[in-house]
C-alpha cells in the first residue's frame, strides 16, 4: 500500500464512520441540552453548588457563570499546582514555577492545553488527575455550553433567556464527555495504552544502562484528551508516545474521537433551529475546509522538499514511523483544524508548507470543525458576516435562520473576528520586536515561523506546538498565557452577547425573497469568507515564515 | 437602470380628478404616459457633472468630515503620512504613489460629492417654487361667515402659523401647507409634482390638502395652515434631496462597523508586519536594500500602499454615495422619503397592501355586455344604453359608448348632435342617469322614434323607476341582476317609458372592474420575490375573490374598514413580515402610520402625508411595487460593492507581497503570479487601480446595479457570479495593465 492510498484509505474511513454517527450522536447532543429532567447525580450537583437548574440566564448571567466558572478553575489549577509538593501522589516533583503554573492554569482552564513543560518529568499524578484531567472535561463542556447558548439565541424568539450555565455544564459533562471517555479510555486500553498508578519501573537495557519506564494513568486521560479537542499529551512527545498511541488503529481511533464532536455539533444547530439542511450547509463548510486542509498538509509532506525527504521520498522527520506520513499529516490537520493541539509528530520538523498548513488550520480560526463547541460558535459567527456581506445582494436586511443580522450583531461579530488575528499578530510582533525569539535551533525564515506558531496556537486555544523554540521562560508562559485568557474569554462574551442579540429578535418567516443559507452556493461563500477575510489576513505574516522558507 | 426607467414611463399614469357617479373618486386610468417630468431626467453621468463636483469634493477632505469614515480617514492619513516622506527622501516612485494616494481620498470624497450634487441641483428648481409670497391672514374667520365678521390682513407668508387662516384667490400662490377649509379652486401643483395638469383641491373629504407653493388657478379657497415655519412640505423636499440631515439606515451603520472591523485588522496585519520585516531582514543580512525594505523595515510608502489596497477603500468610499442616490432614484421617480430606513425597509417588505380600485383595477368599472330580458335584442338594449350614456362622460358612461360601438357598430356622437333631447344627469338620491327624447330628435338624419325617456342605474332605482311608470320590471331582471352580482360585477340596469305605454326593462349592462393589463404578471414577479400581496377592497367577499382570482394576488380583505387594514398589518407584522401599503384617507392614517413603508397619495389628506412615511407626488398607487424594487435595488448595490471590494483584495496580496519581500526571500517572487515589471510597479498599479477602481464605480454606485425581479437565489448566483467572481479576476487584469503602462513611463523601474 502506497502512503497515498493508505492516506485515502485512513480519511475516507474517518469520513464513514463520523457521517455514521452524526445523526444518532447529534440527536443524542440535542436531547441533553434541551432535556427538561435532571438525573440524580445532576440534581446533586446543582443542589451542592446552590443552583436552581429551572431558572433561566440572560446572555449576560450565562457569560457571569462562564466567567465565574473558569476564574475558580484556573485559581484552583494553579493552587494545585503551585503546592504540589506538599501534596500526594507529588511522585517528588517540586512544585511549578509561578510563571509556569500560571500558563498551565490558563492553558487548561481554556481548553488550550499549550505545554510549555514536559509531563511526565513535570506532573505528579494528583496534578494530571485532580487537575489536568478534570479541566479537560470541564473547558470541553464550557465551550460546548456557549455553543448551546449561541444555538438557543438563534432557535428562540422574543426572549432573553439562553438557558442555564450551571445546567449545560454539568449535563454535558455527566451525559457525553464522561461516558464516552471510559468507552474511549477502554478501547485504548485495548489497543495498548497504558493505564496505572506506577512511580515508573528501573529496567535494565541490554547495554547495561538504567532506564526509567514511566506509567501512570495514560488511558483516561488520552480519552478526554482528544475527546475534548483538549490535547495536553500525558508525556512530552504527547500521542507519538507508544504508551499513549501505540499502534495505527489507536491512531485512527485518536483522530476519531478528536474530531466526533466537533462534526457531530451542527446536528444540534440544525435540530435546535427546527432545519436540520441547516446544520447539513455547516457540516458542508467545515467538511470543505478539513478535507482540503488534509490533501495539501498530505501532499506537501509526501512530495517534501529539501535535501533529505527527496532522498527518502518523503518528509519523515519527526514523524513516527509506524504512522508514516499520510497518518501524520492527517493527525496534524486534524489536530489544528481542531482545537485539539495533541500531536502524533513534530509540526516543527513539517515541510515548509506542510507546517504553513497547520498554522493556517489555526488561522481559520479553527472552525473545520474547530474546537468542541469553538469551532461551531466560530463557524456561526462567519456565516453572519458571510451573510451580511453577500446577504444583501439578495435585496433584504440579510437574515441567517430567520434571525435579521442588524447593527448589533454584526458589531458582535465583528468584534468577535477581531480577536484572534489580533493577539496573534501583536504578539508575535511584540516577541520578536522585544528580542524573545531565541531559538536555539533555527535561525531565519523558520525561526519566524515558529514565532508566529506558537502565538497562533495560543491565541486560537489550540495548543500545539512548532517545539524548536524555547518558551519556558517568564516572558513567554506570560504572553502566551495572556493570549490563551483573551483568545478565549473575549470571544465567549462576543459569542454569548450575539446570542442575547438574536434570541431577543422575532423570527422572519422564510420566502422566496429570503437568502437560502442551506444550498451549496451558501457553503462555497462561506468557505471564502473565512479564506479571505481570515485567513488572508495572515498572508503578510506568513510570506516572511513558512511562505519564504518553502517557496 | 434601464429597464427600470422603460417601466415607469409605462406604468406611470396620470391621475384623473373628476369625480365619478358610480363609487370611486380620485381613479387613476392607466395608459396615458406620464410627461417626462423635470426630475426624471439624468439617469447617466456626465463628464461635466463631475467637474462640477470637484470643489464640494476637495471641502470633504477636511478631516473633521472625515473622520466619520474610518476607512477613508485611514487613506487621508496615510496619504498625508507619504507626504511627509516623499518630502524628506523624494523619489519618484514615493511621489507617485502619494499622488495617488491623495486622488483615492478625492475620488472617495467625488463620489459622495457627484451624489448630493443631483440632489443640489433639484432643491435649487424647488426653491425657486418656494417664492416669498405675502398672504392674506383671516382673524376672526368662521366656517360660513359674512365677508364683515372677519378681518383681512397682508402678512409674509414665512411668518404664518400653524392654525392661521388664510384667503388665496385665482392667480395667487398657496403660501404654506395646510386643508382647504371653504371652497373649491383648481390649483396648478406643477411645481412640486412636476405634473402639468392641474387638480381640484375642495374643502371636506379626502382632497383638502393643499401645498406651500402651488399656485390657485380658478376660484377662491380658504385655508387652514397645517405646518410650523420652515417645516413645509417643500422645506422638507428640499432638505432631503440635498442631503441635508442625512442620517445613516440601519444598514448602513451595520456595514460601516464591519468595515471599520476590516480596517482595524488590516491596520493590525501591516503594523505588526514591520517588527517582522526588521526580525527578517536582520536573519537575511546578505540581501541588499530595496526600494520597499531596508535595515529599518518596509518602507513607509510601501507599508502605507499595503494598507491602502486591503482596507477595503472601494465600498468605504462608495457606501454614503449609493445611499444618497437611492433617495435620488426615489425622487426621480417623484417619490419622496422621509428616511432613509424606509428606503431599506422597502427592500425588507414582505407583505403589500393594495387597494384594489386604482391599484389592481382600472379605476372604474367598465361595460362588458349587454344582457336583454326576453323580447328584447341585446342590440335594442345597446342602442338605448349607448344614447342614454353619450352625454355621460363618467369612465363608466364612456365604456358603456365605447362597447356599443364595438359590438353593433353604434357611432360615437357628441351630445350637441342628439338635438331636442334633454340629459338626466345621475345624481346620488336618484342613482341613475339617462335621456329624455322628444319625437323632433333625430339620430343621424332620421327620426329617433316617439317621445320616450331612457334611464339606467342602480336596479333598485331603475326597477322603481318602471314602477312608477306603470310598468312591470319582470322577473328576469332580478335573476340577470343576481347573476351578475355573484360574478363580482355591477349590474345597471336600462329602461325606457314610451309616452303613453307602461315603462319596460330593456336588459342589464354587466359593468365589470378590468383588471389593469401587465398586473397578473407583477404579482407573479413579486411572489418569485418572497413578497405576498394582499388586495383590499371595501366589496364584499365573493366580489372580491373574483377580482384577486383574476388578477392573481395571494390574499384578499373584504369589506375592509381601517380597523381591519391595521388589524391586517399588525398581524403581518406578528408574523415577522414587514408591511407596505398605500393610502390617501385621513381613515387611512393609523394604518399609514402601522406600516413599515407607508406611502401616501400627494392627493390625500395631510392626516395621511403626515402618517406615512413616503409621499407618492403622482398618486399613482401601483408605484408601490417600484419602491420596493428600489429599496433591495439599494441594498443589492451595497452589497454587490462591498463583496466586489473585498474580493480584490487577493490579487491585491499577490502584487504587493512579493514586490515586498522578493529582494529578501527570491522564493517569494513564485507569488508574482501577474509577472509584474519591478516591486515599484507592482505596487504603484495596486495603489493606481485601488483609486481608478473607485471613479470607475461611481456610475454604478448612483446608478444601482441592475435589478430584475427574481427569487433570491437567483439573484445571489447572478451577483455573486459577476461582483464576486468579477471582483476577483477584475483587479488581476488592471493591476496587469497598468503595471505594462507603469513599465513605459520614465523614472519608475
Amino acid at each position: 500500500m502506497t502512503p497515498t492510498t493508505a492516506g485515502v484509505l485512513f480519511v475516507l474511513s474517518l469520513a464513514v464512520a463520523l457521517a455514521a454517527v452524526h445523526r444518532p450522536f447529534g440527536d443524542h447532543l440535542f436531547r441533553v441540552v434541551s432535556g427538561r429532567r435532571h438525573s440524580r447525580v445532576e440534581r446533586a450537583v446543582y443542589r451542592l453548588v446552590g443552583v436552581d437548574p429551572a431558572a433561566e440566564q440572560s446572555w449576560g448571567g450565562y457569560a457571569r457563570s462562564v466567567l465565574a466558572f473558569s476564574a475558580v478553575s484556573v485559581l484552583a489549577l494553579y493552587g494545585l499546582l503551585r503546592l504540589q509538593d506538599h501534596l500526594w501522589l507529588s511522585l517528588g516533583f517540586d512544585a511549578v514555577v509561578p510563571h509556569g503554573a500560571w500558563n498551565t492554569a490558563v492553558s487548561f482552564a481554556t481548553n488550550t492545553n499549550w505545554q510549555w513543560y514536559a509531563g511526565e518529568s513535570t506532573m505528579g499524578h494528583l496534578a494530571q488527575m485532580s487537575g489536568l484531567a478534570v479541566q479537560n472535561f470541564v473547558s470541553a463542556a464550557v465551550g460546548l455550553a456557549v455553543a448551546v447558548a449561541l444555538l438557543r439565541g438563534f432557535a428562540r424568539s422574543r426572549t432573553g433567556d439562553l438557558g442555564n450555565f450551571w445546567v449545560d455544564l454539568t449535563r454535558i459533562t455527566v451525559r457525553v464527555l464522561l461516558p464516552l471517555s471510559v468507552l474511549g479510555a477502554l478501547a485504548l486500553m485495548i489497543g495498548g495504552t497504558v493505564q496505572n498508578l506506577s512511580t515508573g519501573t528501573e529496567v535494565t537495557t541490554l547495554t547495561g544502562g538504567g532506564q526509567t519506564i514511566t506509567g501512570g494513568p495514560v488511558a483516561s486521560q488520552e480519552a478526554i484528551k482528544l475527546l475534548g479537542t483538549n490535547g495536553g499529551g500525558f508525556s512530552n512527545v504527547n500521542s507519538a508516545h507508544p504508551f499513549a498511541n501505540p499502534t495505527t488503529w489507536t491512531n485512527w481511533l485518536q483522530v476519531y474521537l478528536l474530531l466526533l464532536i466537533p462534526f457531530s455539533l451542527p446536528r444540534v444547530f440544525g435540530r435546535l433551529v427546527g432545519q436540520p439542511r441547516q446544520g447539513h450547509a455547516i457540516v458542508a463548510v467545515m467538511a470543505v475546509l478539513a478535507v482540503t486542509s488534509v490533501a495539501l498538509t498530505t501532499v506537501f509532506e509526501l512530495s517534501g522538499q529539501g535535501t533529505v525527504p527527496q532522498a527518502v521520498g518523503a518528509a519523515l522527520e519527526g514523524k513516527e514511523v509506524r504512522f508514516d506520513v499520510s497518518n501524520s499529516a492527517t493527525f496534524a490537520a486534524a489536530t489544528t483544524l481542531t482545537s485539539t493541539g495533541a500531536v502524533n509528530s513534530f509540526h516543527d520538523s513539517y515541510t515548509a508548507l506542510g507546517g504553513m498548513m497547520t498554522m493556517v488550520n489555526m488561522m481559520l480560526g479553527e472552525v473545520a470543525p474547530g474546537g468542541v463547541g469553538a469551532g461551531l460558535y466560530g463557524l456561526l459567527v462567519l456565516a453572519v458576516i458571510t451573510v451580511f456581506v453577500a446577504g444583501l445582494m439578495v435585496g433584504r436586511t440579510p437574515e441567517y435562520v430567520g434571525k435579521k443580522i442588524g447593527t448589533r450583531e454584526i458589531q458582535y461579530a465583528s468584534l468577535y473576528v477581531l480577536v484572534t488575528p489580533a493577539l496573534v499578530l501583536v504578539g508575535a510582533a511584540a516577541a520578536v520586536a522585544t528580542g524573545n525569539d531565541s531559538t536555539a535551533l533555527n535561525v531565519g525564515p523558520h525561526a519566524l515561523s515558529e514565532v508566529l506558531y506558537a502565538f497562533t496556537s495560543a491565541s486560537s486555544n489550540n495548543g500545539s506546538a512548532f517545539a524548536g523554540i524555547t518558551v519556558n521562560t517568564p516572558w513567554w508562559n506570560t504572553a502566551l498565557g495572556l493570549c490563551m485568557l483573551l483568545g478565549r474569554y473575549l470571544p465567549i462574551v462576543f459569542v454569548l452577547a450575539l446570542a442575547g442579540a438574536l434570541a431577543r429578535q422575532r423570527p422572519v418567516p422564510v420566502s422566496e425573497g429570503t437568502l437560502p443559507t442551506h444550498r451549496p452556493l451558501f457553503v462555497g461563500m462561506v468557505v471564502g469568507v473565512t479564506v479571505i477575510l481570515v485567513a488572508l489576513t495572515f498572508l503578510p505574516a506568513l510570506a516572511l515564515g513558512p511562505l519564504a522558507e518553502g517557496l | 437602470m434601464t429597464a427600470m426607467r422603460e417601466e415607469t414611463t409605462t406604468t406611470a399614469t396620470t391621475v384623473t380628478r373628476t369625480p365619478t357617479p358610480h363609487g370611486s373618486t380620485d381613479a387613476a386610468t392607466a395608459g396615458t404616459p406620464l410627461p417626462a417630468g423635470r426630475r426624471a431626467g439624468g439617469g447617466l453621468l456626465d463628464p461635466a457633472h463631475l467637474v462640477r463636483s470637484l470643489p464640494d469634493a476637495v471641502r470633504k477632505l477636511d478631516p473633521r468630515t472625515l473622520w466619520r469614515n474610518p476607512v477613508l480617514l485611514v487613506v487621508e492619513v496615510g496619504a498625508a503620512f507619504t507626504t511627509v516622506l516623499a518630502v524628506r527622501d523624494p523619489s519618484t516612485f514615493a511621489w507617485a504613489v502619494t499622488v495617488w494616494l491623495w486622488l483615492t481620498v478625492l475620488f472617495a470624497a467625488l463620489a459622495e460629492a457627484v451624489a448630493e450634487g443631483r440632489g443640489k441641483a433639484q432643491a435649487a428648481t424647488l426653491r425657486a417654487a418656494r417664492k416669498d409670497t405675502v398672504a392674506t391672514r383671516l382673524t376672526g374667520w368662521t366656517p360660513g361667515a359674512p365677508a364683515g365678521a372677519y378681518r383681512e390682513s397682508a402678512v409674509p407668508a414665512p411668518e404664518l402659523r400653524r392654525g392661521d387662516i388664510v384667503l388665496v384667490e385665482a392667480g395667487g400662490v398657496i403660501p404654506g401647507d395646510g386643508d382647504v377649509v371653504e371652497g373649491i379652486a383648481s390649483v396648478d401643483e406643477s411645481a412640486i409634482t412636476g405634473e402639468s395638469a392641474p387638480v381640484i383641491r375642495e374643502s371636506g373629504g379626502d382632497r383638502s390638502a393643499v401645498t406651500g407653493g402651488t399656485r390657485v388657478l380658478s376660484d377662491r379657497i380658504v385655508v387652514r395652515i397645517t405646518q410650523q415655519p420652515g417645516e413645509s412640505f417643500v422645506d422638507r423636499m428640499i432638505a432631503l434631496v440635498e442631503g441635508a440631515n442625512r442620517q445613516k439606515t440601519p444598514n448602513e451603520i451595520a456595514l460601516n462597523i464591519l468595515l471599520a472591523a476590516l480596517t482595524i485588522v488590516f491596520l493590525l496585519a501591516v503594523v505588526t508586519l514591520q517588527p517582522l520585516a526588521i526580525f527578517s531582514k536582520d536573519v537575511q543580512a546578505a540581501a541588499p536594500d530595496t526600494p520597499a525594505i531596508t535595515d529599518g523595515g518596509v518602507t513607509g510608502v510601501v507599508l502605507v500602499s499595503l494598507l491602502v489596497c486591503l482596507i477595503p477603500t472601494t465600498i468605504g468610499a462608495l457606501l454614503s454615495a449609493i445611499g444618497i442616490a437611492g433617495m435620488d432614484r426615489l425622487v426621480q421617480r417623484n417619490v419622496l422619503a422621509t428616511s432613509g430606513r424606509a428606503v431599506e425597509a422597502a427592500g425588507d417588505v414582505g407583505t403589500l397592501l393594495l387597494d384594489k380600485t386604482g391599484t389592481i383595477t382600472l379605476g372604474n368599472r367598465q361595460a362588458a355586455e349587454f344582457l336583454p330580458v326576453d323580447g328584447v335584442t341585446a342590440e335594442q338594449v345597446a342602442a338605448a344604453a349607448h344614447l342614454s350614456s353619450l352625454a355621460d362622460e363618467t369612465p363608466e358612461g364612456r365604456s358603456v359608448v365605447a362597447l356599443a360601438g364595438d359590438q353593433f357598430g353604434l357611432r360615437h356622437r357628441e351630445p350637441g348632435l342628439l338635438p331636442h333631447a334633454t340629459f338626466v344627469p345621475f345624481t346620488a338620491q336618484t342613482r341613475m342617469s339617462g335621456v329624455d327624447l322628444t319625437p323632433d330628435t333625430t339620430v343621424d338624419g332620421r327620426s329617433a322614434g316617439p317621445a320616450r325617456r331612457i334611464r339606467k342605474g342602480a336596479a333598485a332605482a331603475v326597477t322603481s323607476w318602471v314602477g312608477e311608470h306603470g310598468g312591470h320590471p319582470g322577473e328576469q331582471v332580478g335573476h340577470l341582476v343576481d347573476e351578475i352580482s355573484a360574478a363580482g360585477g355591477t349590474p345597471l340596469v336600462v329602461a325606457e317609458h314610451v309616452d303613453g305605454e307602461p315603462a319596460r326593462t330593456l336588459g342589464v349592462i354587466h359593468l365589470k372592474d378590468v383588471v389593469k393589463a401587465g398586473m397578473r404578471d407583477r404579482f407573479d414577479e413579486l411572489r418569485r420575490m418572497g413578497i405576498r400581496t394582499v388586495m383590499v377592497t371595501g366589496d364584499n367577499p365573493q366580489t372580491a375573490r373574483v377580482i384577486a382570482d383574476e388578477a392573481g394576488v395571494d390574499d384578499v380583505l373584504a369589506e375592509a374598514t381601517p380597523e381591519d387594514k391595521l388589524a391586517l398589518i399588525r398581524r403581518e407584522q406578528e408574523g415577522g413580515r414587514l408591511v407596505a401599503m398605500t393610502g390617501d384617507g385621513t381613515n387611512d392614517a393609523p394604518a399609514l402610520a402601522q406600516a413599515d413603508v407607508g406611502v401616501a397619495m400627494n392627493t390625500g389628506t395631510s392626516a395621511a402625508k403626515e402618517a406615512g412615511n413616503m409621499v407618492d407626488l403622482d398618486s399613482n398607487p401601483t408605484k408601490l411595487i417600484e419602491i420596493v424594487e428600489i429599496g433591495k435595488q439599494l441594498l443589492i448595490t451595497r452589497g454587490a460593492l462591498t463583496t466586489f471590494s473585498i474580493a480584490n483584495d487577493i490579487a491585491k496580496y499577490f502584487a504587493i507581497i512579493p514586490a515586498m519581500f522578493a529582494g529578501l526571500y527570491p522564493g517569494l517572487d513564485t507569488l508574482n503570479v501577474m509577472r509584474l515589471a519591478s516591486p515599484e510597479t507592482a505596487i504603484l498599479a495596486a495603489v493606481v487601480f485601488n483609486a481608478i477602481v473607485i471613479v470607475a464605480l461611481i456610475p454604478l454606485a448612483i446608478r444601482g446595479v441592475r435589478y430584475r425581479p427574481a427569487s433570491a437565489s437567483r439573484l445571489l448566483r447572478r451577483n455573486l457570479l459577476v461582483y464576486g467572481l468579477g471582483g476577483v479576476v477584475v483587479p488581476f487584469v488592471g493591476i496587469k495593465l497598468i503595471d505594462l503602462l507603469l513599465h513605459l513611463l520614465p523614472g519608475i523601474v
